[in-house]
């Protein structure tokens, strides 16, 4: 392609961090991104290059690792190295919240303001900072986050230095002192990040099936996992072959768990059907619902679950790879997936022939780089592709046309833990396990006021009173205010509906939803307005803005609730608003692209009509 | 990736009936709903939809109900299936093509829009009830996304911005610009391969936007203009067509149209010449032409001067 380039040059250690990830010069493409005389003379250099768009965003992120923000060089040297024009590199940098194209200091701390986190003391920590180091902005090294996951030791806090190698970590509970301390000293001069087990109260207990190994086990060893029955769902499952693992996961009657709530069998049973190859497996781990952290605790707990699991999805269907997108957020899961691959590929788990069966099977983590629309099932493709992470529309459906135009699976983390346990006992045997409508154990996000916040493990069937009592229930002397169910795309309910059964048929009965296992509990200390504005401004910055309804619609709905905050008394103002509200959220559920315009009026319809907040006066 | 605009062949294709508001419409198959639609004689509003392009059903002023689909759909994209059924004025049908007019007229500059006083009158939409408009904007080509000003929510955040004169072509006034991405697959795989320009950032703060917003002439842009020719607000505009508005002497009343054959190459493009007080005030080309399919190059769209030459030694 007849691409045009500005004359910026990248630095000597922006070059260096992109040739390490798309290999050096004259591996493809341009050497080494200059065009020398035998370019001229052919063409056919650019189609391997042109093959490899989808490292756009690998690229975008070894730059961003090593330096902190993207310059004009170094965009134009990812844009020459794989032959993508400089506005559409450009498209992609500014897409993504972690990634800056200003320049900006090598460490920032992102501080989380969500939900969960503001209930707990997020308030305080940002204004204890304000006060030390100025407003919140890049260039004052600190930063307000969306949920960071972490919402078990609220408030949270993501600390990360460029360099070679980049350091990251997790701070929680978060202070002011913490804070400054990995500014001026690094997050390596940081207290280590809080074991795994932190995330899982019910560690160790008897009758545990996602959790079981969570702290039992190193989640750095293969010998460990083996040792606790590792790898024999794999087994069965060769011993089974494809056709009946699926028709076992169909028995099973296992629900997706990212909030959909989709059968999984027939996801799987529809995309084997597809005569076009190759198929693909995603692993949808890019959690970043608001008060979601389940799929954390697992993936950091027990690493090689995930691997074995999608090993047996990928044979399933019949693809050859798989991708796991992980949120960026989140290091040590990171730095452990890696480490779970390399170890499942060295024992032979993963690769060429897998254990002599013939069957190989590639896996490759994709990290996000701070876009919760990346969790959408078609902007999943997007991002892995290189392209801006925005939604596709509807049909064609995954299963026929999905990553790179071809038939793929996306599976949530925690749907895909249970695919051993479905091979190990049969699809009947774990259909026992829960409801009628929803089957199998549930793992539920449990955090904001609550004695013991953390991911809890429960058969289908518990009601919210049980769960809110295994996390201990609210603090003494403190009231059960409301409770949010499914994160901000999901709904409130009021503390006198405790005994809401958590099941999907129960959910849907009690015109609520499970989404992602959130259960998010306030008491009477917390300001619910503020929470409704955090939510609407989270959306607001959320939206990809491909369409009108949510990309407008977000804007207005904040702008209707700040008024409404800030106009207390004016009761013909205040109506004339939560109509105004009305008005968009229908239009934003009816009219979006996608779920998350089309769930963005949830929280705050459930609010209005079933909390009474921001009372309709006529 | 959207798939490359194809002519329809002239090979026979079969019928498909839906039936639209309860009457039954056959049309070929493989169309949209709003093919379909216009076949019933439904006046469909859109915005996004592009007769050269690869509908990107964006603007979502074009949902219809679908019996059986939990949310609307959009018709321009939308391809019929038999037995479907399709209802253009409902309730929910209203409201969605209100609000959509109401969040598009309260945030961006509709004034060149073409329709929209009627859309906005049938519809009964108020883009007025949002409050009063945030001015200028100096920050659009900053971005950092997931991060906003809130605001008391006393001001309706809005796209105006300064308009972009960097060269005596074409001007973008992106203070008219409803996303619609017509230009960015015009400029791009679609049309004209040059990509000098992509949607940059996230969100009500996106922007259509070359690299680092350096501005056209720096940029990969040809000035081929096939974005002015596909942008349905007016948002791009020839430079003759904006300093006209800006003078008040703009008048499309005044204005006659003259189908031609660009004499540059032998490709064959055809030019539609508009002409305002026997000047030529702006170049398009006819989308049904089966060569340039409304597509030309900076020759045939901006390359007319000479012809405006009144002197006879040839000097202006």
């Amino acid at each position: 392609m007849d691409l045009k380039f500005s004359n910026a040059e990248p630095f000597a250690e922006e070059r260096d961090a992109i040739d390490r990830r798309l290999g050096g010069p004259g591996e493809d493409g341009w050497d080494g991104g200059e065009r020398d005389e035998r370019d001229h003379r052919s063409a056919q250099t650019s189609l391997p290059a042109w093959s490899r768009r989808h490292l756009v965003l690998e690229a975008l992120h070894a730059v961003n690792d090593r330096v902190g923000w993207i310059s004009p060089g170094a965009l134009n040297y990812i844009g020459k190295r794989l032959s993508v024009a400089p506005a559409d590199v450009y498209s992609v940098a500014t897409f993504y919240a972690l990634f800056s194209t200003n320049l900006r200091p090598k460490r920032i701390v992102h501080v989380c303001t969500d939900i969960a986190c503001v209930a707990r003391g997020s308030k305080e920590v940002c204004e204890g900072l304000e006060k030390r180091l100025g407003p919140a902005g890049a260039m004052n090294g600190w930063k307000h986050s969306p949920c960071l996951g972490v919402c078990e030791r609220a408030p949270a806090a993501l600390a990360v230095e460029a360099g070679d190698p980049p350091h990251e970590h997790l701070i929680g509970p978060a202070t002011v002192d913490e804070v400054l301390l990995a500014l001026n000293n690094g997050p390596a001069a940081l207290a280590a990040e809080a074991p795994p087990v932190m995330a899982v109260p019910q560690a160790g207990q008897e009758g545990l099936v996602l959790l079981k190994r969570v702290g039992q086990v190193d989640p750095e060893s293969i010998d460990d996992y083996l040792a606790t029955d590792g790898y024999a769902g794999l087994r069965r499952a060769f011993e089974m072959g494809p056709a009946q693992i699926i028709s076992e996961v169909k028995d099973s009657r296992l629900m997706g768990r990212g909030g959909a709530a989709f059968p999984a069998g027939i996801k799987w049973e529809s995309t084997a059907k597809q005569p076009a190859t190759p198929r693909y497996l995603v692993c949808n781990a890019d959690e970043s619902e608001p008060g979601t952290f389940k799929d954390r605790a697992l993936l950091e707990g027990d690493p090689f679950a995930l691997i074995e699991s999608m090993t047996i999805a990928g044979y399933a269907i019949g693809a050859e790879r798989g991708y796991i997108y992980l949120r960026g957020e989140y290091p040590r899961s990171y730095r452990l997936l890696r480490n779970a691959i390399e170890k499942a590929r060295e024992r032979g788990f993963l690769g060429a022939n897998i254990l002599g069966t013939g069957w190989s099977f590639e896996l490759e983590i994709r990290r996000g780089a701070g876009a919760y629309i990346c969790g959408e099932e078609t902007a999943i493709f997007n991002s892995i592709e290189g392209y801006r992470g925005e939604p596709r529309s509807k049909p064609p459906f995954p299963f026929e046309q999905g990553l790179f135009g071809k038939p793929t699976v996306v599976n949530n983390v925690e749907t895909l833990y249970n695919v051993p346990l479905i091979m190990q006992i049969g699809g009947a045997q774990y259909a026992k396990i829960g409801t009628e409508g929803s089957t199998g154990p549930k793992l539920f996000c449990v955090s904001g006021n609550l004695v013991r916040p953390g991911v809890y493990e429960v058969p289908f069937g518990a009601t919210l009173g049980e769960v809110l009592k295994l996390a201990g229930g609210v603090p003494q002397g403190r009231t059960l205010q409301a409770v949010l169910l499914g994160g901000a795309a999901g709904g409130f309910v009021r503390a006198d509906e405790l005994d809401i059964p958590l099941t999907f048929e129960g959910a849907r009965a009690n015109d609520t939803t499970l989404g992602s296992g959130v259960v998010l509990a306030f008491d009477d200390t917390v300001d619910l307005s503020g929470i409704l504005l955090r939510i609407a401004r989270f959306f607001r910055d959320e939206s990809c803005g491909q369409c009108v309804p949510c990309r407008v619609g977000t804007v207005r709905q904040e702008e209707a609730l700040l008024r409404i905050v800030h106009n207390h008394g004016d009761a013909g103002a205040k109506g004339r608003d939560v109509g105004l509200l009305r008005d968009v959220g229908l239009a934003m559920k009816d009219a979006s692209i996608c779920g998350l315009g089309q769930a963005a009026w949830n929280a705050v319809e459930s609010a209005i009509d079933r909390l009474g907040v921001l009372k309709e006066s006529r | 990736m959207n798939a490359p605009y194809m002519a329809p062949a002239d090979t026979p294709v079969r019928q498909v009936t839906i039936t639209i508001d309860g009457e039954e419409v056959s049309v070929p198959e493989g169309s949209t709903i709003l093919t379909a639609c216009n076949e019933a004689g439904k006046d469909t509003p859109t915005l996004c939809y592009g007769d050269t392009l690869t509908p990107k059903n964006a603007c979502r002023v074009c949902m219809v109900e679908l019996k059986g689909s939990r949310v609307l759909v959009p018709s321009c994209s939308r391809k019929v299936q038999p037995g479907m059924e399709v209802m253009t004025d409902t309730e929910r049908v209203r409201h969605s093509r209100r609000l959509v007019l109401e969040l598009l007229g309260s945030s961006v500059d509709l004034s060149t829009t073409p329709r929209i006083p009627e859309w906005m009158e049938r519809y009964n939409a108020d883009p007025d009830r949002y409050g009063e408009r945030a001015g200028e904007s100096l920050r659009r080509d900053v971005h950092d996304p997931g991060e906003h000003h809130a605001g008391n929510g006393s001001i309706a955040a809005t796209m105006a911005q300064p308009d972009k004169i960097d060269n005596d072509l074409y001007v973008r006034e992106y203070d008219k610009c409803i996303l619609c991405y017509k230009c960015v697959d015009a400029c791009g795989p679609q049309w004209q391969n040059s990509f000098a320009i992509q949607i940059a950032g996230r969100g009500f703060d996106a922007q259509i936007s070359t690299e680092f917003a350096v501005e056209l002439p720096d940029s990969a842009c040809v000035f081929c203009g096939n974005c002015v020719e596909v942008c349905p607000t007016g948002a791009l505009s020839f430079k003759t067509e904006y300093d006209m508005r800006a003078a008040g002497t703009w008048d499309e009343s005044q204005q006659t149209t003259t189908t031609t054959v660009c004499t540059y190459c032998g490709v064959g493009c055809n030019l539609e010449l508009h002409v305002q007080d026997n000047k030529i005030v702006k170049v398009t080309s006819p989308h049904d032409h089966s060569v340039s399919h409304g597509n030309l190059c900076i020759k045939g769209r901006f390359g007319y001067a000479h012809v405006q030459s009144r002197e006879k030694d040839g000097s202006s």
